[in-house]
């Protein structure tokens, strides 16, 4: 932790887990749908699900889909605004098992284009959060470093393409996981980078042959 | 990977061998770390004095959280030393303290109302440094740039606090979150008003020794009840501490190992007093039939 960790951030209260992390959780499900989230369905875990309506959990959440900074004091407000530019949020109370960290949320997304994301995250402590799950593939994004999601045919030889690709554009690679169902099928790719990648970038990786499509992911605020 | 953990010893220690001042050896060391100016550093820690005085003048203003629960307190006393007559008689905490309480309620108040803070070092203890240094800076008349510097005292004994233990509730209590805010706040007390590096370690040394133990309970799992109270009581802790390292007392446990005795007692409390409200204020029957009524169980 760092000076400004400790003092700081500057955010919404009432609880650096329960509000500020759970608007920059919003932020970084909308980054991962990749457009202006039009219809969010949302459903609250553990403590999340007991103290929401208290802590303005949903209006946090609400105000990060909305791409709204955890600092911004139009907070408290968030939910009647969203109401008011048209976009439906819902949120229940859950239950994603006793495995699950208690500060959760579950978000089925859809875009203005129609396109839909599940993301599944938590929001640890201190404002950090950490997305578990994209459309039921198992990952873990903190929103901290701009990543590229990367589904693709597990065959030899697709890192080496992938990370030639970045290596000339100057993209420096940070973190690297593989996740994969089983040997032969579906991999998904998980890279941190230290720099935000172009569309064009981003184009090229898409054109390689086993991938199957790229998501890029920016930092969250 | 640094293997050493932070130590407030050690900071003293090259302080003194390299003869340059605490602060100096402090800010070096932060604006390396951060990649940063100097000068920007202390420009940022500026701007969030500002951020912390709005936040206590939106709690003045007696905002209420949502649950109803809790607010209005600070503009309440607030009010009441506005009367001569009751200041004179009822200040019992004397002039600066009770601005410190004062003005670290109207910060937790303002974070219990969804107002805008800055968690330092957490949210749910954001009332404690602001209250100390507000009140130093009204009753000493110190500047801004003191106060940047102060500020960023009590950031560096937090993050020895961060490394050598937690300042997360869920994890070690009450006295890793307020306690914490108190020692930093303390810190900052005895630098601006002219205490050395091992004055500093003396006062924090003190607040862990008087808040070691303390649960974090809160009613219904809101930061409400009873963290705004802490908050007021915690900055009576960092000026109590503050005071007795000025005038010369020194504590018997060096602050490094009070924060790891810190540590060591916040394992060790139950899971029912770390921040699930399934112990202390919160299992209080007073707690339970408010909280059934509120969440409609």
């Amino acid at each position: 932790m760092n000076l400004f960790d400790i003092i700081g951030p500057v955010m919404i209260g009432p609880s650096s887990s329960h509000t500020a992390g759970a608007c920059r959780l919003g932020l970084l499900a909308a980054a991962i749908l990749g457009q202006k989230p039009v219809k969010a369905d949302i459903l609250l875990h553990g403590s999340f699900a007991r103290t929401y309506k208290g802590h303005g959990t949903d209006r946090a959440l609400a105000a990060g889909l909305m791409g709204w900074a955890p600092d911004d004091v139009r907070i408290p407000q968030a939910l009647s605004i969203a109401g008011k530019e048209g976009y439906g949020f819902t949120f229940r109370p859950g239950d994603l098992g006793d495995m699950v960290h208690p500060n959760t949320a579950s978000f089925h997304l859809t875009g203005a284009d129609g396109g839909t994301c599940d993301v599944i995250g938590s929001s640890i402590g201190g404002g950090q959060v950490k997305v578990t799950s994209i459309d039921g593939f198992a990952v873990e994004l903190t929103g901290v470093l701009p990543v590229l999601l990367i589904p693709h045919r597990d065959q030899p030889g697709v890192i080496a393409l992938v990370s030639s690709i970045l290596a000339m554009h100057q993209v420096n690679i940070a973190s690297m996981r593989v996740f994969r169902n089983n040997k032969g099928g579906l991999a998904t790719m998980v890279l941190e980078c230290d720099e935000t990648v172009a569309p064009d970038v981003v184009h090229q990786l898409e054109r390689l042959d086993p991938v199957r499509t790229v998501r890029f992911v920016n930092r969250v605020a | 990977m640094r293997l050493d953990k932070l130590s407030w010893a050690e900071f003293v220690r090259e302080a003194e061998k390299q003869r340059t001042g605490l602060f100096d050896c402090l800010l070096n060391h932060e604006a390396a770390q951060l990649e940063m100016d100097k000068a920007a550093v202390l420009a940022r820690l500026s701007s969030l004095l500002d951020i912390m005085e709005e936040s206590a003048r939106y709690g003045l203003t007696g905002v209420r959280s949502n649950s109803g629960l809790t607010g209005g307190s600070a503009k309440k006393m607030a009010e009441a030393f506005a009367d001569a007559e009751k200041a004179e008689s009822l200040a019992l905490l004397g002039p600066l303290a009770s601005d410190a309480v004062l003005y670290a309620t109207a910060v937790a108040e303002c974070n219990a109302a969804m107002g805008r803070i800055v968690a330092a070092p957490t949210a749910g203890a954001s009332g404690i440094v602001p209250g100390v240094l507000l009140a130093l800076k009204k009753h000493y008349n110190l500047g801004r740039a003191a106060l940047a510097e102060g500020l960023m005292v009590a950031g560096v004994i937090g993050e020895v606090i961060a490394d050598r233990a937690t300042l997360a509730g869920a994890t070690g209590g009450c006295q890793a979150e307020c306690g914490s805010g108190a020692a930093m706040a303390a810190g900052a007390a005895v630098y601006l008003l002219g205490g050395d590096g091992r004055q500093i370690d003396t006062a924090v040394s003190i607040v862990f020794k008087n808040v070691l133990g303390l649960v974090c309970d809160p009613v219904a799992g809101l930061v409400e009840v009873p963290c705004i109270k802490r908050n007021a009581g915690c900055t009576v802790q960092a000026l109590l501490a503050a005071q007795m390292a000025l005038l010369g007392i020194t504590s018997f446990i060096p602050a490094d190992e009070a924060i790891d005795a810190m540590e060591r007692v916040g394992r060790s409390l139950p899971h029912g007093l770390r921040e699930t409200a399934e112990g202390g204020m919160a299992t209080t029957p007073t707690a339970q039939a408010w909280a059934k009524k509120y969440f409609g169980k």
